[in-house]
């Protein structure tokens, strides 16, 4: 299906990643948004605020992030393409909504803007420390996705992306931007609506008697129905069986929570998305997501200077995580370096998918800026000297 | 099981109110003499009177021994998480102004953790019919204290009585801008049902509080016996005073119980006021919202 035309800003910007961000969100069909301002995430509300009267939906400002991150899946049930923006500390307040999103099957969209934390931490400066409460935020056993983009041009073209994800496995995606992405102003191309693809609901054409709600045919993503049709249909976080109604067993627990996972890992080659630079006869791959990737850059162009043979892998999507990737790379490099704006969190994930096959560097970072290339330079150095595992 | 929500075998037309119920799921998980069942039959029993169209019909519920009432009523039903029913409805609400939205919920769910909620949702006039069923206690996980427990009782968190004042949900709820605002007890079904009826008639955040007994929790703990022993409680110390002023209804232990229809007044709810703001602002600029509905 093809962009509404009504909210596709065609044209080539000068825009920072949080209004980019908004606008994916209007070219993806998103007419409703629930938020609660916090930097650096507010200006994307701000500006769907502004331009969502003038294209026919809604913007509420709820009196907090509990609010929020459950109104817009209300808004969701009654046929809405829906979002809310949030950074660490809102995002914090967000968790039980979004298990709840997995749980009930609501597509939807969630940014996380993110900051320096723990807690209040550093409000107006970057990390990517939420890269794991993105995935494990939630209590209990669940999949989400979750994209990294590293340029407004990106957080245009991937909130439309992530909209999409969100529809086609009606799941939470996390949106997960940083402060420098999220502020940082660069040129920004909006195409044609007739260029950008959107992926409806997956809306159920059965006739009332004949409807399930949690009932799938083989591909693990159940059809939807909206609340006013007629359908009569339950939903509950509570584990549930296909006709949506609470069922305690074990076996029902199993059969569900395994299908959530299932849905995502069993797609998982395919919603994978990176960007790949001389991979091929690396010694040493970097691997970057978000502002890093672009400090990282220079670190890799000036390794190479030195006659390092040093690849790069960006990753555009880092939940559900790329496994099949990194044990292929693991099984040809000395070594991968990990750089990102937290004391560790990716790089224990590349770790693990490497499984001993080629070393794992960390270059952490506590947040508050960004790294310095030399000290990426350095480890992308001791990393090509390492002997293969 | 509440006795008015048992098909009768026999005589299987025997209760109007069965089709507005999922067969396929009762008995319901409610323990004998609980007056919760009581508050669905009142409900449904309000559906049939007010004609209102069921297609149009969303109700929420938070969590709780209340919070089930989602699951047992045929109509698009949502079991939220705990304290945010209202949220999730007022998305529902925003998303598609033509659904006639129901939070049905309990004391605790509604104006303890959900709180915030009640008042913001009060203040904006989000056009919800707000069904509160105060057992007075925290039932679903066992009787602990709730806002509005009254002082003196006792709970599993007070073995040595409630000392922190309790909640008056209608005073608060008016306070925050309610346009209806209603209480009755499980004693008082047919003021109820009529209440509920004109909750539907109203465009804003109406308010209904319904003091419902928890034999299992609240009643046993406290030595008021059980469901029986609870009718006739509310039928002797209530009393019905139309118009009251919110601020003389608190109640307490064993005193009177002031039900009735206390607020009923016009102000014009969250959309209406958006709509208007936005077309003045914007002028030709501004665009109606269109069906959402994205297949
Ligand atoms: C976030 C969260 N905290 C706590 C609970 C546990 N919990 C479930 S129901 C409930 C209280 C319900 O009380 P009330 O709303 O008065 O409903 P009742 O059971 O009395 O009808 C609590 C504390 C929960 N489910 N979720
Ligand atoms: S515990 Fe109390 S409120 Fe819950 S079902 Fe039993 S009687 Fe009703
Ligand atoms: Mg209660």
């Amino acid at each position: 299906m093809k962009a509404d035309p009504r909210g596709v800003l065609t044209g080539v910007h000068f825009m920072d990643g949080d209004h980019a961000c908004c606008e994916g969100a209007l070219a993806a069909g998103s007419r409703f948004a629930a938020g609660y301002p916090i930097t650096p995430s507010t200006e994307v509300v701000e500006r769907f605020a502004s331009r969502v009267p003038t294209v026919g939906g809604t913007f509420i400002q709820m009196e907090d992030e509990l609010a929020a991150s459950i109104t817009l899946q209300g808004a969701v049930w009654a046929g809405a393409k829906a979002f809310t923006v949030t950074s660490g500390p809102g995002f914090s307040l967000m968790m039980e909504h979004i298990g709840y999103a997995a749980m009930t099957e609501t597509p939807c969209v969630f940014v996380d803007v993110q900051r320096g934390g723990p807690s209040t931490g550093l409000p107006t400066l970057p990390a990517q420390a939420d890269m794991m409460q993105a995935r494990w935020g939630s209590h209990g056993d669940y999949e989400i996705i979750a994209l990294c983009p590293n340029s407004p041009q990106e957080c245009f073209n991937l909130t439309i992306k992530a909209f999409n994800l969100a529809e086609e496995f009606r799941v939470p995606v996390m949106f997960m931007m940083d402060e420098c992405v999220g502020h940082m102003t660069e040129k920004v191309v909006i195409p044609p609506a007739d260029q950008i693809e959107v992926v409806p609901r997956r809306h159920t054409h059965k006739p009332v008697d004949e409807y399930l709600p949690y009932e799938t045919n083989g591909d693990l993503v159940p059809e939807m129905a909206h609340a006013g049709e007629g359908y009569n249909f339950h939903i509950t976080g509570l584990t549930h069986d296909e006709r949506g109604y609470p069922n305690m067993t074990p076996q029902i627990q199993d059969k569900l929570v395994r299908r959530l996972q299932n849905k995502i890992l069993q797609a998982a080659d395919r919603i994978a998305m990176f960007e790949e630079e001389q991979l091929e006869g690396a010694d040493v791959v970097v691997v970057s997501y978000g502002i890093t990737s672009r400090v990282a850059q220079r670190a890799i162009e000036a390794a190479r200077g030195r006659g390092l043979r040093v690849g790069k892998l960006r990753l555009i999507t880092a939940w559900p995580f790329p496994d099949k990737k990194i044990r292929e790379l693991a099984a040809k490099v000395k070594a991968f370096v990990v750089p990102e704006l937290n004391l560790g969190q990716m790089v224990r994930e590349v770790e693990r998918a490497a499984a001993g096959q080629a070393k794992t560097f960390a270059v952490p970072h506590a947040g508050g800026g960004v790294h310095n290339p030399e000290d990426i330079l350095k480890v992308i150095v001791e990393a090509g000297r390492c002997q293969t595992a | 099981m509440p006795d008015s929500l048992i098909n009768d075998p026999v005589n299987p037309a025997v209760n109007p109110v069965e089709p507005f119920l999922r067969s396929d799921r009762m008995p319901s998980i409610w323990c004998p003499g609980c007056g919760i069942g009581t508050t669905v039959n009142s409900f449904a029993r309000a559906l049939i009177d007010s004609k209102i169209d069921l297609q149009s019909l969303a109700l929420v519920s938070g969590i709780g021994c209340t919070g089930r009432v989602a699951g047992y009523v045929k109509l698009d039903s949502f079991h939220t998480t705990h304290g945010r029913a209202i949220p999730f409805a007022t998305g529902l609400k925003l998303a598609n102004p033509k659904l006639n939205v129901i939070v049905y919920s309990g004391d605790g769910d509604l104006s303890a953790i959900g709180g915030n909620h009640l008042i913001h949702a009060a203040r904006r006039n989000i056009d919800l019919k707000v069904i509160c069923v105060n057992n007075l206690i925290y039932a679903m996980t066992g009787g602990q204290t709730a806002p509005t427990t009254p002082e003196h009782s006792t709970t599993s968190t007070n073995p040595y009585g409630v000392f922190e004042p309790a909640f008056n949900l209608p005073h608060l709820v008016e306070a925050a801008g309610a346009v209806y605002v209603a209480r009755w007890t499980t004693f008082h079904v047919r003021q109820l049902t009529r209440s509920i009826g004109e909750a539907f008639q109203k465009k804003g955040f109406s308010f209904i509080e319904v003091i419902s007994p928890c034999p299992t929790l609240y009643q046993r703990r406290n030595k008021m016996g059980d469901g029986l022993d609870a009718m006739k409680f509310y039928k002797e110390k209530s009393k019905v005073r139309n118009g009251a002023p919110t601020s003389e209804v608190g109640l307490t232990m064993t005193g009177e119980i002031v039900v009735g229809k206390f607020v009923d007044r016009e102000r014009p709810d969250y959309q209406t006021l958006m709509r208007a703001q936005y077309a003045e602002s914007l002028g030709e600029r501004f665009v109606e919202q269109a069906e959402m509905v994205c297949s």
